[in-house]
């Protein structure tokens, strides 16, 4: 499973991005192998608010519906549109064009409780 | 890997879609050894069968099978399964890994007559061999001179490491056939037929494209679709009720049901295109009233939009009625459809 060495992640694996306050979230090539073939995507409203752990939004497999949780808190600015037409992005190239929304950070502190790539890697293997 | 019905099974090998369409257009591989086989036999077998299920066990020949249900006093299904007639006062009854227990509780205090009824499902692995090049890879397989059984047919093959039972039978939809052999033989005869399927394009296939496949093709699942609150009137599968054969458990309700109309139909529906896919237990609405529950659901590759099953009212029961499923609190559009939803081209 690739875990790209800029990126943070939850233990919930979704990845962040930060680029000055502003934050670009996805979730990892381990998690779009567990949900297996991405088919629907259902995408957090811009503006919404949202605190580090809480549900954003929903991303359906064939088999389930799983919920993605935010890894950190702060104000929705952007969603990926392109995963309405195309949800198997999130499968294809979960790190780039399959990244799911952008948020403006509400504190930087959220950021240190997330885990290192080499910290996700370590969970990964305990799996 | 999830468990089901006590067995712990691939929901997947390479991916649902890819697994689905294999089936759809080539030919799949499944495990089914979790399924349960009773043998019934004795000189009374014929007429205790028809009297603990639905349809006629009078209409096989040896070597034929068909589709019937195991119901409860009221008239509710306990099983689904299909019964094989290997020869006369012989029958091979292939059941759901669920409800083997019950079905053999169930069956042993209805015992009556001659009988004998003995739980094979230890004993016997199954491999479901599925889609439009299944028969072209059996012949590869087992030799063209080989005469594979007609549709619902059951051909016992005696050969060395045997006996083997192939059914043409499936839950796909699809052509294909239900391959029965003793248990210590399941890897050996699911690798040979991996290795000679390549040639049609063979893909293992898990429980996830097992489900997308069945729901397309309209078949009930026990458990979801199919109930003890529910009688297959109810359920869309009258056919498989032979009301001509005399006493038959749950007879009285479903006759009852059969003069007054039933209340609730189980209906397939497709929803409208973008909708997220449906799943089990979505509240139905039509005109802004709960009118039901999906039972079972998913996205329909073949469709590319979502299904579902559902019991409704008969009066919302005809296909092209408009109704809303239930989505995380927020409603999309759906139809009610014909099932099965998907036919595959003759």
């Amino acid at each position: 499973m690739k875990v790209p060495t800029n990126l943070l992640y939850a233990t919930s694996h979704e990845w962040l991005r930060n680029d000055a306050g502003h934050a670009t979230v996805g979730i990892t090539d381990h998690a779009q192998h567990e949900l297996t073939d991405v088919v629907y995507v259902e995408l957090p409203s811009i503006g919404a608010t949202i605190e580090a752990g809480q549900q954003i939004c929903v991303v359906e497999s064939v088999k389930a519906a799983s919920d993605i949780y935010s890894p950190a808190s702060g104000t929705v600015t952007e969603v990926n549109d392109a995963l309405s037409q195309d949800p198997a992005l999130l499968n294809t190239d979960p790190y780039d064009k399959g990244w799911i929304f952008k948020l403006r950070l509400a504190t930087d502190a959220d950021l240190s409780s997330l885990k290192s790539p080499e910290q996700y890697t370590e969970q990964l293997h305990s799996l | 890997m999830m468990e089901f019905g006590g067995w712990w099974m691939p929901v997947q090998y390479k991916g649902i879609l890819e697994e689905h369409k294999a089936v759809r257009t080539a030919v799949g591989l499944f495990d089914i050894s979790h399924m349960g086989q009773l043998v019934v036999s004795g000189p009374d077998s014929e007429m205790w069968l028809n009297q603990v299920l639905t349809n006629d066990v009078r209409l096989l020949d040896d070597g034929q099978g068909q589709y019937t249900l195991l119901l409860n006093e009221s008239g509710g299904v306990i099983d689904d399964l299909i019964i094989y007639r290997v020869e006369a006062n012989s029958y091979f009854l292939v059941v759901n890994a669920s409800k083997i227990e019950e079905d053999v509780l169930w069956l042993q205090s209805k015992l009556s007559g001659d009988v004998t009824l003995a739980d094979q499902s230890g004993d016997w692995a199954g491999l479901a061999i599925q889609g439009p090049a299944a028969k072209e890879c059996l012949e590869a397989l087992l030799g063209q001179d080989i005469q594979l059984p007609q549709k619902n047919g059951l051909l016992s093959l005696g050969i060395p490491n045997g006996p083997i039972l192939i059914a043409r039978t499936g839950y796909t939809g699809e052509d294909g056939f239900e391959w029965f052999c003793p248990a210590r033989m399941a890897a050996y005869w699911w690798s040979k037929i991996l290795e000679l399927g390549q040639a049609f394009g063979i893909q293992p296939c898990g429980l996830g494209a097992r489900d997308t496949l069945r729901l397309e093709a309209g078949f009930p699942l026990n458990g979801s679709d199919l109930s003890p609150k529910h009688t297959p009137l109810e359920a869309g599968l009258s056919i498989f009720v032979k009301f001509d054969k005399g006493a038959f458990t749950g007879r009285p309700v479903l006759e009852k049901q059969r003069m007054t109309g039933v209340e609730t139909k189980l209906v397939g529906l497709i929803m409208a295109d973008k909708t997220p896919p449906p799943r089990p237990h979505y509240p139905v609405f039509h005109a802004n009233a709960p009118v039901g529950e999906t039972t079972s659901g998913s996205l329909s590759p073949t469709l590319g939009s979502g299904i579902a099953m559902a019991y409704l009212p008969t009066s919302l029961a005809s296909p092209g009625t408009l109704v809303e499923v239930e989505i995380r609190g927020k409603r999309f559009p759906a139809t009610v459809a014909k099932r099965p939803m998907y036919r595959r081209a003759k």
